[in-house]
């Protein structure tokens, strides 16, 4: 009955979404769809995923559009492009896909083709070859580690992709000259400030026991390396992005990005070399339980490095765009008044 | 019938919801926007093929029989931050789009880049 709610919930702020001519708010709305879609991923058991979901698509998507949204502005401009014939196709497309579904297996049957094929050996057997409780990540992590890889990899190139695009040469003076302005402005968040410097640790903290506890319980590389970025994120959002620079260096975090994809695939040449398969990690230890144990920790390390670094570059990258464009207006504007 | 399909109809139609955003707004925020619950469309349906009835969470307990298919979360998994990943690029397009034609507008873009193939034909003929 939950999801039936949640679900009609979902189709209402999608609605909205369509009517809203106000970017602020819909993107507001995206971010609830979000945070719902999560909550619907609990009620359907898939633990891991809704913990994804919820820091990514509640948190940080929304944060990055937000960024964006101060550099373009807010209001949508009312023009529609063919609105009619775009409802047409998208009512055909529609109705196929619905008379598609009449063939498929009903919601929450036992014996539908999914659940008889591979799912079977994931869920009987993943404790004797693996040894590890969360089935979600012994498949993450071992089973489709390969798969996994690829996924990391196009993180990882995604994060160069922004870097090339937006990526800016910064100087010394202007770097004063923000800071100055920042520090004037936060002058105001000291509450706030000093709340969330007491709260980053355990964020921090956080992050670490999802990394380490993905093997027991819900958590994982993935999700880990979003909320360690989140800390680092909210300190640069209260303190300014010059002050989160001297803490944390660009140069470095990109560093840590290259070096966990290099720690994940690293950890399936040493599995070669040994005389396994691609990341078979059977064969990393004397014992192919400990061998898999080891393994899943070192690609889960490689894949929380990734992940929290380039979340870190994209959101540096994002924010400091927008710092040099509010900073060059008013001395335009000067310019342009002399 | 209702009840066994209306998790796929619900996603069929926020798909499609995503789908339209996508043709019918020229703001390219929006459609970046509709993009997004799209693709949030496309793992709701992952996650409730996923369900099975008296199923619990894919982690391993004793006395528990039934769990749900662990195989779909893990695709999931991935693609969600995969997809921010893209989406972070997607929104950086969307960034230089702004500073060189000063506008996020579908069409007001095309309007820049017709004006500009047209005094070019026309300094061409002149020449």
């Amino acid at each position: 009955m939950i999801n039936i709610v949640l679900l009609t919930l979902l189709v209402v702020i999608a609605i909205a979404i369509i009517r809203m001519k106000d970017l602020f708010a819909a993107v507001m709305l995206a971010g609830i769809y979000g945070l719902l879609s999560a909550s619907f991923f609990v009620v359907m058991d898939a633990v891991d995923v809704a913990f994804t979901e919820a820091a990514v698509g509640a948190g940080i998507s929304t944060l990055l559009m937000f960024v964006v949204i101060t550099m373009t502005g807010r209001k949508e401009k009312s023009i529609r492009h063919k609105p009619l014939p775009a409802l047409f196709v998208v009512i055909i497309t529609g109705g196929l896909l619905i008379y598609g579904t009449l063939d498929m297996p009903y919601f929450g049957s036992e014996d539908a083709p999914i659940h008889n094929h591979t799912s079977p050996r994931y869920i009987n057997d993943s404790m004797q070859e693996i040894g590890i409780p969360n089935i979600v990540t012994s498949v993450l992590a071992s089973y489709r580690a390969f798969d996994t890889f690829g996924e990391v990899v196009v993180i990882f190139t995604a994060g160069i992709g922004v870097l090339t695009l937006l990526s800016i040469a910064r100087t010394k003076k202007n770097d004063e000259e923000i800071e100055s302005i920042n520090d004037s402005m936060h002058q105001q968040h000291l509450v706030v400030r000093i709340i969330a410097k007491m709260l980053i640790p355990f964020i921090f903290l956080f992050a670490l026991y999802v990394q380490f506890h993905g093997d027991f319980g819900p958590g994982g590389g993935f999700q880990a390396g979003v909320i360690f970025a989140s800390a680092i994120i909210l300190y640069a959002m209260l303190f300014g992005l010059v002050t989160a620079r001297k803490v944390i260096n660009q140069i470095f975090i990109q560093l840590i990005a290259a070096l966990g994809v290099l720690l994940y695939g690293s950890v399936g040449i040493v599995s070669l070399m040994n005389g396994g398969n691609f990341f078979d990690y059977n064969v990393l230890s004397s014992n192919p339980i400990t061998g898999q144990h080891l393994g899943i920790l070192l690609i889960e390390w490689g894949v929380g490095c990734t992940v929290a670094s380039v979340i870190v570059v994209i959101f540096f990258n994002f924010a400091g765009r927008r710092e040099l464009q509010q900073h060059k207006k008013p001395s335009q504007d000067k310019e342009s008044s002399k | 019938m209702i009840i066994g399909l209306f998790n796929h109809w619900v996603v069929i139609i926020l798909m499609m919801i995503g789908l339209y955003i996508v043709i019918a707004h020229g703001n390219l925020i929006k459609k970046l926007v509709g993009l997004t619950i799209f693709q949030t469309s496309v793992f709701i349906f992952y996650i409730s093929i996923a369900k099975v009835d008296g199923g619990t969470a894919p982690i391993l307990a004793d006395g528990i029989t039934q769990y749900s298919n662990p195989l779909p979360h893990v695709l999931i998994l991935t693609a969600i931050v995969v997809g921010i990943a893209t989406t972070a690029l997607g929104l950086s397009l969307v960034v230089r789009i702004k500073e060189t034609y000063k506008s996020i507008e579908e069409e007001e873009i095309q309007q820049q880049d017709n004006e500009e193939q047209l005094t070019k034909h026309k300094t061409e003929d002149s020449a």
